[in-house]
């Protein structure tokens, strides 16, 4: 890496720009996004969604090409959603939000935020206390009941990793950051190994096994003669794949990242973390749980016990490490927004709280297990505020109102950005909470975060027209 | 040096991933797989921090799923 690049490195790292546009000095190249990508969504939770299509009943031909085309279609939205708004305004999403919704409204979104971070970071105590368990021999089980414990050793085990994860977390975040990117080849590489092991203890070594498929369809007749039929199909994939990372691309949380660089074409740059983490790791995690069943007959996603029966000691090393690579910065993010809250309280109390609730969160395996539907609610609360930047951004003007309205009315709080996003989101959290005669099985959680998207957006332009009907433009 | 150390993390890389294709290929047994990939884990953890400058991404504070 040259000197000129590590300045440039250092000055988009240290958190300058925070309340102005990046400026032109600072930009970096389109190399840079991709070698960040890289080393990107392939993480601790990937151990866990991998399994759970198989579990869930997806076939081998739907999982192959939904999440081909799940993968392909959110690069596209961040290519085309996200990067034209970032280099235009170079601001990270919190600023912008700040500037349209004003700093109270920002910290409400920030303490949601936190709170599902909590819950995130809960799911990978849980895979990392799954690994730490191994050794020991302690029995990992998914109780019935969401809120049911798991066997005393094991919720002793995820209160002592939650302890060291939010001390950790409470000391900065520098630190486990470094440990991820030095990690991030490494857990690539771990994934490809583990699949093709897995593969292979299938007896799935040749191209006339892989191609029949088989192994995967033993796989799934085993596990729902056990747990019942179930349906995962193509289009479910799909926009599983598409809308997992809503909060990113929808949501516009990595406005914060594309606002440093310098052509659009940046913007293709997630397509290497979606293929790695998003396709070939899931694949392989799934694979993990095929082999487990055809080897001991035995559905339990336990990740630590999945990547041991792969890989030994480095899957057991390999799993504690992506849990707690991917809860440190949670649990760290989550104790920033309690603090905005508070802000006279000290960040590292604030962080502690949050590992705290993490911890909690993480001895309750069934939460964890429902993963697909967290990720997709997750995605559905924050993704709509991506389309309040988005109407801000391409339609105010055409409309005949001002940009940025609470920055120019010096507003804290703006109503119709609040309403934009509560109506749509509390519609989409009852269907997808609730059972309705449309959805008497309740509603998968990542179909309701486009409609959301949208709803939000065209709610926030008509109560803008109506609460603001007259603001005079700003040039 | 750095050389060197590049030259080792991508040996440590090549153990924890090779084997398992040679496994694959039926060359090789499961126990040694998982063998050659705690020493290929070892040596990448003990040669990579020496020379990977890979800078904190941009808001590493972020979350990934």
């Amino acid at each position: 890496m040259s000197d000129e690049h590590s300045t440039e490195a250092e000055t988009a790292t240290s958190g300058e720009f925070e309340r102005h546009p990046v400026p032109d000095s600072a930009l970096l190249g389109a190399g840079k996004f991709w070698g960040m990508y890289a080393g990107e969504h392939a993480a601790g939770t990937e151990f866990m969604i991998g399994p759970l299509f198989l579990a869930a009943g997806a076939s081998l031909q739907d999982l192959l090409f939904g999440l081909l085309l799940g993968n392909f279609l959110a690069v596209l939205t961040w290519r085309f959603l996200v990067t034209p708004i970032a280099i235009a305004k170079r601001m990270t999403l919190y600023y912008q939000l700040e500037r349209i919704a004003g700093g109270s409204l920002v910290k409400l979104y920030n303490v949601v935020n936190g709170v599902l971070f909590c819950f995130l970071a809960g799911a990978m105590v849980t895979v990392s206390a799954s690994a730490v368990g191994i050794p020991f021999g302690t029995l990992y089980e998914v109780p019935e009941s969401t809120f049911g414990l798991g066997s005393p050793d094991f919720t002793l085990i995820v209160v002592v990793v939650g302890v060291v994860m939010a001390i950790i977390a409470a000391a900065g975040y520098q630190v486990v950051a470094q440990v991820a990117n030095i990690a991030a080849p490494w857990m690539i590489a771990i994934f490809a190994a583990c699949g093709i092991v897995s593969l292979t203890q299938m007896d799935a070594n040749s191209i006339s096994a892989l191609s029949e498929g088989k192994y995967w369809q033993d796989a799934i007749d085993f596990v729902q003669e056990k747990d019942g039929v179930q349906q995962f199909g193509f289009w479910q994939i799909v926009v599983f794949a598409w809308l997992c990372n809503g909060a990113m691309h929808f949501g516009m949380a990595d406005l914060s990242i594309f606002r440093f660089a310098r052509s659009p074409s940046s913007g293709w740059a997630p397509a290497i973390g979606m293929f790695l983490g998003h396709y070939m790791a899931w694949i392989a995690a799934a694979l993990l749980l095929a082999a487990q069943i055809k080897l001991s007959q035995d559905t339990t996603a336990n990740p630590g016990a999945l990547a041991w029966g792969a890989l030994g000691w480095t899957g057991i090393i390999c799993v504690i490490i992506a849990g707690w690579t991917t809860a440190n910065p949670t649990i760290y993010r989550a104790g920033l927004a309690f603090q905005g809250v508070f802000p006279k309280s000290p960040r590292v109390v604030m962080t502690l709280i949050a590992g705290a609730v993490a911890t909690t969160a993480g001895a309750f395996p069934n939460l964890s297990d429902q993963l697909l539907g967290f990720v997709g609610t997750y995605g559905t609360v924050l993704g709509p505020m991506g389309a309040i930047i988005f109407v801000d951004f391409y339609f105010m003007r055409r409309f005949g109102m001002r940009e940025e309205n609470a920055f120019h009315q010096g507003n804290s709080f703006n109503v119709a950005v609040l309403l934009a996003w509560l109506i749509p989101v509390a519609a989409g959290l009852y269907l997808i909470f609730v059972p309705t005669q449309m959805f008497p099985d309740k509603l998968f959680a990542a179909y309701a975060v486009v409609p959301c998207w949208i709803a939000s957006g065209v709610i926030y332009l008509l109560l803008s027209k109506l609460m603001h009907p007259k603001t005079p433009l700003v040039s | 040096m750095n050389n060197t150390l590049k030259i080792a993390s991508l040996i440590g890389l090549a153990l924890v991933t090779i084997p398992s294709v040679i496994f694959f290929a039926g060359g090789m047994n499961h126990s040694a797989v998982k063998t050659t990939a705690l020493i290929g884990t070892i040596i990448w953890f003990a040669s990579t921090p020496l020379w990977m400058g890979r800078e904190i991404p941009v808001d590493a504070d972020n979350v990934e799923i």
